[in-house]
C-alpha cells in the first residue's frame, strides 16, 4: 500500500495539564472518507484543530506527505493552504462578498491569477446551487448556504484533504440536507476528508471508515458496516443506543 | 423678531461673530479628536497587551478620565499646572490638552473593544485558509473592527464637540462665551436677546454636531449583520 497521505502518530494534547487527546494514531489515505464520531468533548473538533495546526500539540506528530505539521513553525501558512477546513460557527467574513470570500485567499495567498480563480469560484458555486448569490453577503443567506459557501471558499485553495468540524450542528433541521449533499458529491468525487459530525446515518453513508474517539482515545475503528452494525466495544455499543428509541405504542 | 430677541442677531457683525465663537470651539474640539485619533488606537492596542501592569496602568488613566469632571481637569490644567510649573500655557491650548487626555483614554478604550470584539472564528477562518497573521489582520480582522469603531467614535466626537462649551470657563472665547457678551452688551435695548442668542448656540451646536450623528446611523445600518 503507498503511503498515507495523512500520518498521525502518538498524538497527545492537552490544556493546562488537562488531557484531551492521549495517544492517537490514525493514517489517511488519499481518497478516503473518514468519520469522527464520539459523545461531546471527547476530543473529536480538538483532534481537527490539531491537524490544521490551530492547536499546539504536547506529544507525537502530525504529518501531511512527509511534512511536520508543527503550530508553531513558519511553515504552517503554507500547509494549512494544503488542508481545508470548514467550522461549526458560521465563519464567513461578513464584510464581503459571497465571491469575494471565496477568491480572497486564493489571490491573497496563493498569487493566483484572479480571473481563473473567479471562473473555477463560480464553477463551483453553480455545482452547489449559488450562482445567484455570488454578489450577496452572508448576512443575506441562510444558515445552510452559508456553509456551503465556506465549502467552496475552502475547496478553491485546492486542498489535498477537507476537515469538517460538526458544519450542520448549529443548522436548522431543514437546511442540513443540502450540506450533507453537498459533502456526499466531494466524497463521490474522491476527495480525501475528515468528517466530525453528530449525524449518524450520513456518517454511515458517507464513511469508507469510522473512528470512534472517547476520552481522548480511538475506542473502536472499522468500516461503516462494522461500526454501526456490529459494534466491538461496549463503550461504542453504549453510545449507538443513544440514538435509538423505545418503542411506546 | 423682537419679543424672542432675534433682532440682536442682526446687530453690527454681532452673527459673525457667534460663528467666529463656534469656528473656535470646532478648532479645539476637531484637533483634540484628531489627537484623539492617532494616541486613541495606540492606547486601545496597548490596552490589549497582556502584561497586567501594563493593563493596571491603563485601567486607572481610564477610570480618572471617566470620574473626573471636565472642568475640574481644565482648571486643574490651566490655573494649576501653570501656577506649579511655572509654564505659560493659553486657554486654547490647555482646552485641547485635557480634550485629547480625554478623547485618548475613550477612542482607546474603543479600539480596545473594536480589536477583542471581532470574534475568535474570524481568526481561525482566515488562518485556516493558509493566510499569514499580516493578511489576517490587513484583510479582515482590522477592516472588521472598524466597522464597529466609527459609528462609536461618531458618538465620542460628538460629545467632544458639545463639551467645547465648558472652555469659556477657563477664557477661550468661544461661541457661548460671544452669546453672553452679545446679550450684556444689549441688556438695555433688547432684554429678550437672553433667549434669541442662547436658541440661536443651540442651533449651531446642534448644525454642528448633527452630521456625525447622521453619518453613525448611516454606517451603522449599512455595515449591520
Amino acid at each position: 500500500m503507498a503511503d498515507a497521505l495523512l500520518k498521525i502518530e502518538h498524538l497527545r494534547k492537552s490544556y493546562d495539564g488537562n488531557v484531551v487527546l492521549k495517544n492517537i494514531n490514525l493514517k489517511v489515505n488519499k481518497g478516503e472518507v473518514i468519520v469522527i464520531i464520539g459523545p461531546s468533548g471527547c476530543g473529536k473538533s480538538t483532534l481537527l484543530r490539531c491537524i490544521n495546526g490551530l492547536e499546539p500539540i504536547q506529544g507525537g506528530t502530525i504529518k501531511l506527505d512527509k511534512e511536520i505539521i508543527d503550530s508553531t513553525s513558519k511553515s504552517i501558512t503554507k500547509l494549512r493552504q494544503r488542508i481545508g477546513m470548514v467550522f461549526q460557527s458560521y465563519d464567513l467574513f461578513p464584510h464581503k462578498t459571497v465571491l469575494q470570500n471565496i477568491i480572497l485567499a486564493p489571490t491573497l495567498v496563493q498569487k493566483r491569477d484572479k480571473k481563473e480563480v473567479i471562473a473555477e469560484a463560480e464553477q463551483l458555486l453553480d455545482r452547489v446551487g449559488l450562482l445567484d448569490k455570488k454578489d450577496s453577503y452572508p448576512r443575506q443567506l441562510s444558515g445552510g448556504q452559508k456553509q456551503r459557501v465556506a465549502i467552496v471558499r475552502a475547496l478553491c485553495m485546492h486542498p489535498e484533504v477537507m476537515l469538517f468540524d460538526e458544519v450542520t450542528a448549529a443548522l436548522d433541521p431543514e437546511m442540513v440536507r443540502e450540506v450533507l449533499d453537498t459533502m456526499l458529491e466531494l466524497a463521490r468525487q474522491g476527495s480525501t476528508m475528515l468528517i466530525v459530525t453528530h449525524e449518524m446515518a450520513f456518517a454511515q453513508a458517507v464513511s469508507d471508515r469510522v473512528i470512534f474517539l472517547d476520552n481522548g482515545d480511538i475506542v473502536e475503528e472499522g468500516t461503516p458496516d462494522e461500526f454501526f452494525n456490529h459494534p466491538k466495544t461496549e463503550r461504542a455499543q453504549k453510545f449507538l443506543h443513544t440514538f435509538e428509541f423505545e418503542h411506546i405504542k | 423678531m423682537q419679543a424672542l430677541g432675534l433682532d440682536v442677531l442682526f446687530k453690527g457683525s454681532n452673527f459673525l461673530r457667534l460663528l467666529e465663537g463656534l469656528w473656535k470651539a470646532l478648532g479645539i474640539s476637531l484637533i483634540a479628536v484628531a489627537l484623539s485619533i492617532v494616541l486613541g488606537i495606540l492606547f486601545g492596542i496597548v490596552m490589549t497587551v497582556r502584561n497586567p501592569v501594563v493593563k493596571a496602568v491603563c485601567r486607572v488613566y481610564l477610570e480618572i478620565v471617566r470620574i473626573m469632571p471636565q472642568m475640574v481637569l481644565l482648571f486643574l490644567v490651566f490655573f494649576g499646572t501653570t501656577r506649579v510649573f511655572g509654564w505659560n500655557l493659553n486657554a486654547e491650548a490647555a482646552s485641547v490638552i485635557v480634550f485629547t487626555f480625554w478623547g485618548t483614554a475613550e477612542m482607546g478604550d474603543l479600539v480596545r473593544g473594536a480589536v477583542t470584539g471581532v470574534p475568535k472564528h474570524q481568526y481561525e477562518s482566515a488562518f485556516a485558509l493558509g493566510m499569514t497573521k499580516a493578511q489576517a489582520y490587513l484583510t479582515v480582522i482590522i477592516p472588521l473592527a472598524i466597522r464597529q469603531l466609527i459609528p462609536q467614535s461618531m458618538n465620542l466626537i460628538t460629545r467632544m464637540i458639545k463639551t467645547t462649551s465648558l472652555v469659556m470657563m477657563i477664557g477661550v472665547v468661544e461661541v457661548l462665551k460671544v452669546s453672553q457678551q452679545i446679550i450684556e452688551a444689549n441688556r438695555m435695548s433688547s432684554p429678550n436677546a437672553v433667549f434669541g442668542l442662547y436658541l440661536t448656540v443651540f442651533i449651531l451646536y446642534f448644525v454642528a454636531c448633527w452630521p456625525f450623528s447622521l453619518l453613525a446611523k448611516r454606517l451603522e445600518r449599512k455595515w449591520s449583520n
